[in-house]
């Protein structure tokens, strides 16, 4: 499990990077949490590129900072998921909330 | 239907075996020649239920998680996951998508994704007593080159 955090200008990126469930998912919130919270973007982007599993641990990392970013007006883009990650995405109708990119 | 294989292990209901227990029953499942798509579908599956054990069963509390999987002729998978933990007293309220007893992030999709992933699923529980979690996955048989 893995969380690189990139600043540019207004955007947070945060690269995902490994296994996302119940156990991991509490550092990987922690981390972007507080560059959020360091950094007050309008925009959080979630890349999702290297994540190699996910379980609705996952469905629950993305509705949580999608609550926390509508309080600041600032959206949520999810980007790079892999198939499997996309299916998991789609069946918990994420588009509602945030931006699916690259599919 | 006749059970070709076999294997059952007892897991500490601790966060760090989820992935442990999802390695262990894709690698069984890798007998079947499965896709990876059908191996990623299992591991997550896997993975929700266990999940449900640690989080919902055993209350984050000390417990065993009892995982049974076994290959059918029919060149299926059957995995049972059971638990001795609270129980469910509404089942089919906990299988409602979004339904979560918990606060924190948990999504309440662990059934839902359970019920999408797999062919079937069956949940038995006895409040106070607790769940067992049936799921049976039919593996595709695909075209063999050799044969």
């Amino acid at each position: 499990m893995s969380v690189e955090i990139n600043v540019t200008g207004e955007v947070v990126t945060a690269f995902l990077g490994g296994e996302l469930d119940h156990h991991t998912a509490r550092e990987m919130r922690e981390t972007i949490d507080n560059a959020v919270e360091l950094n007050m973007p309008t925009l959080l982007i979630l890349d999702f590129k290297d994540v190699t599993f996910m379980d609705s641990s996952g469905i629950g990392l993305v509705m949580g900072r999608y609550k926390n970013l509508t309080k600041s007006g600032a959206e949520l883009h999810i980007t790079g998921a892999p198939p499997q990650i996309y299916k998991m995405l789609r069946l918990a109708g994420i588009e509602k909330l945030a931006k699916l990119e690259g599919r | 239907m006749q059970v070709n294989n076999k294997f059952s292990m007892t897991l500490m209901s601790r966060s760090a075996n989820e992935s442990f227990a999802r390695a262990c029953v894709s690698a069984f499942a890798t007998q079947l020649d499965p896709t990876l798509e059908e191996i990623s579908d299992i591991k997550t599956a896997v993975s929700e239920a266990v999940t449900n054990c640690i989080v919902h069963a055993y209350d984050n509390k000390p417990g065993n998680i009892y995982i049974t999987a076994e290959l059918l002729e029919d060149n299926s998978i059957r995995i049972k996951i059971r638990d001795r933990g609270c129980g469910i007293e509404n089942v089919s309220r906990a299988m409602e998508p979004l339904y979560t007893t918990v606060g924190g992030e948990r999504a309440g999709l662990g059934f839902a994704v359970m019920t999408s992933f797999m062919d079937k699923v069956k949940v038995i529980s006895v409040p106070g007593k607790g769940t067992t979690v049936t799921m049976i996955k039919k593996i595709s048989r695909r075209f063999n080159l050799n044969a």
